[in-house]
């Protein structure tokens, strides 16, 4: 009972932290969802994007954590401008399938130039702060997890904060409402669509900068599954609302980690997958979504 | 001699000669074993597509789980060859029995969802068949099943294949094909007409299942082994991209689509590290330029180069 309990506490500091990171994907492929339904495929790639911003900043030029997180997303957010610029914005009126198609396709492509422009050899991530390990009694925590923690709650605040205070967090808000009604209240579509992808980006990319912290590795192809994860966290709390997706990411975080402690590391895809179907099956609209009634 | 039929003789005389003509081709060894490898990966793909589009092109349900479906197939028929050592013939049969029932037990309750939830939870279930079999020892787990005898050859690949476009064929004209139509079309009209839209959209999700099994047996009886990484969801996502490229809901469109694709692969096999990128481009500025694929939902045909005027006789060339 004793190692029981040592054992769920211990993995509910490493689900926690985890869960943050996937929280910080989920909010980006949430408020994406919200305002012009598509599932964008291409947010876990931006995410690795963001880790390999985050890389170079810290190793060519020199920078502190902080700093190359700014910078990372910032290059993230411009980089989502881009690509719905480029791949999304054409198709405004087309099917939703070929929408879908397209955002698989910037994946494949933005996974596969970069295996091309880095190589696919996984770089190991600088250290860019001394690793402490804390002891709270039995249990064991290090300053990556607390920063990753922290970084995550900050952003999650600012996001809010910008959501539902600002202007441009007002027009998200009317767009992923109603975006027709949006547009006749003289809202510039195209242009909250955009500003939507460079916050979403850069969630993702500060998501990929502090995974690399936490496990020292950094690949092309990172971004594929925890992409999907972050999507299965964003439908568990509910998709297109943005406190949905942090308690999605937080819980299915602490899953994975209950998972991979008690039965074996190797199911805990398929736990991020079951959560889904069941969730799916009992509650399409999400934890925090309310039933919307089928219109004909 | 009503047309249906005379269709029907004219295209099985159509595939008696192309099926001679290849199978010459390859006896006289004009056609290496790496193009040999091509044609038969282009028939299963053909399968794969052509399936893929009963669900989602003919019953507008958005699946992205094939591969599980095919991961299904290719291991049952292994375990039957290999571990129990009954005929290939009986393998190729249980496969496809084996994933329709799956198809059956996960289409009854997820396709109550509808559209993008049914994709990711499509997805996820194709990955969750993946892991499991992963985790299963008996099949060799992560090192994949080997030892497979090779038993699919080109003729077994192409007749399999002529069978189930033909039985796809039949379906789509029959009536519950035209209920499956209506269902795509509008599912709340097809509900009030009396359409009962989980019946169909079970079965026609069953039967694609089944279909993605027997191609999976034959994939592998072809490469020698299963393997968990053959069956990821990249390769729904290939094989999706072949229906879509030859535009949803169109027989023929699936079929060039998988040729076209299975071609292009083989093409770019000698650049691997620009393979995916080529492979990547074409498919966003395809979606840009034509989302609907390149034969829309109409199937390729004499009148399509006659009357559609510029645009169509453009689009059946399959630029």
């Amino acid at each position: 009972m004793e190692t029981f309990m040592h054992q769920f506490f211990q993995q509910l500091i490493n689900g926690i932290s985890l869960g943050s990171i996937y929280a910080l994907i989920a909010l980006g492929y949430t408020m994406i969802y919200g305002i012009i339904k598509l599932i964008n495929f291409a947010h876990g790639d931006i995410y690795m994007l963001g880790a390999y911003f985050g890389f170079f900043a810290t190793t060519q030029l020199g920078l502190p954590f902080i700093p190359a997180i700014i910078f990372s997303m910032a290059c993230a957010a411009i980089a989502g401008i881009i690509i719905e610029r480029i791949a999304y914005r054409p198709m405004r009126n087309a099917p939703r399938i070929a929408i879908l198609i397209t955002a698989i396709g910037v994946s494949f492509f933005l996974e596969y130039s970069m295996i091309l422009l880095v190589s696919p050899q996984p770089r190991t991530f600088p250290a860019v702060f001394s690793a402490t390990v804390y002891n709270i009694g039995p249990l064991v925590a290090n300053s990556q997890q607390l920063v990753i923690l922290l970084s995550s709650v900050i952003l999650m605040a600012v996001l809010t904060y910008i959501v539902n205070k600002t202007k441009a967090g007002k027009a998200m808000r009317a767009v992923s409402f109603d975006a027709d009604a949006a547009r006749l209240m003289g809202i510039n579509i195209d242009r909250v669509i955009s500003t939507t992808f460079a916050l979403g980006s850069a969630l993702a990319a500060a998501g990929g900068v502090l995974v690399g912290v936490y496990y020292n590795s950094i690949d092309p192809l990172m971004g594929m599954m925890p992409g999907l994860k972050a999507f299965v966290a964003a439908v568990l709390g509910g998709i297109g609302i943005i406190p949905g997706a942090m308690i999605g990411g937080i819980i299915l975080g602490i899953v994975e980690a209950m998972v991979s402690g008690f039965l074996s590391s190797t199911f805990r895809d398929a736990a991020a997958f079951g959560i889904l179907i069941l969730i799916l099956l009992y509650k399409p609209s999400g934890l925090l979504g309310k039933n919307i009634r089928e219109k004909v | 001699m009503n047309p249906i039929r005379k269709f029907d003789l004219k295209a099985l005389i159509a595939s008696v000669i192309i099926f001679a003509v290849v199978q010459g081709l390859i006896f006289a060894e004009v056609i290496g074993p790496f193009w040999e490898l091509n044609i038969i990966l282009i028939c299963i793909n053909i399968i794969l597509a052509v399936s893929l589009n009963l669900i989602n092109g003919y019953t507008g349900q958005f699946s992205i789980g094939h591969a599980g479906f095919m991961a299904v197939g290719a291991y049952t028929s292994a375990i039957i060859t290999v571990k129990l050592g009954l005929p290939f013939e009986l393998g190729l049969i249980i496969a496809t029995i084996c994933a329709g029932f799956l198809g059956f037990l996960i289409g009854l309750p997820t396709l109550r969802l509808d559209g993008d939830y049914l994709a990711i939870a499509t997805l996820g279930l194709g990955e969750i068949i993946r892991i499991c079999i992963l985790n299963i020892d008996y099949v060799g787990g992560a090192s994949g099943l080997m030892g497979i005898p090779r038993m699919t050859t080109f003729a077994y690949t192409f007749w399999i294949m002529i069978a189930i476009i033909f039985f796809i064929k039949n379906f789509k004209n029959s009536s519950l094909g035209r209920c499956c139509l209506a269902i795509r079309e509008n599912e709340i009209a097809a509900d009030t007409m009396g359409i009962n839209t989980t019946k169909y959209k079970v079965m026609a999700f069953t039967l694609g299942a089944a279909f993605a099994g027997t191609a999976g047996a034959l994939f592998s009886h072809y490469f020698f082994l299963a393997h968990p990484a053959s069956f990821t969801f990249m390769r729904s996502f290939d094989i999706l991209t072949m229906v879509v490229l030859g535009g949803l809901g169109s027989m023929t469109g699936a079929i060039t689509g998988a040729t076209l694709l299975t071609f292009i692969s083989a093409y770019l096999s000698d650049f691997p590290e620009w393979r995916m990128v080529i492979y990547s481009v074409t498919m966003i500025v395809l979606m840009l330029h034509r989302p609907q694929g390149l034969f829309g939902n109409e199937e390729l045909s004499r009148k399509m180069f006659k009357f559609g005027g510029k645009n169509n006789g453009r689009t059946a060339e399959g630029r």
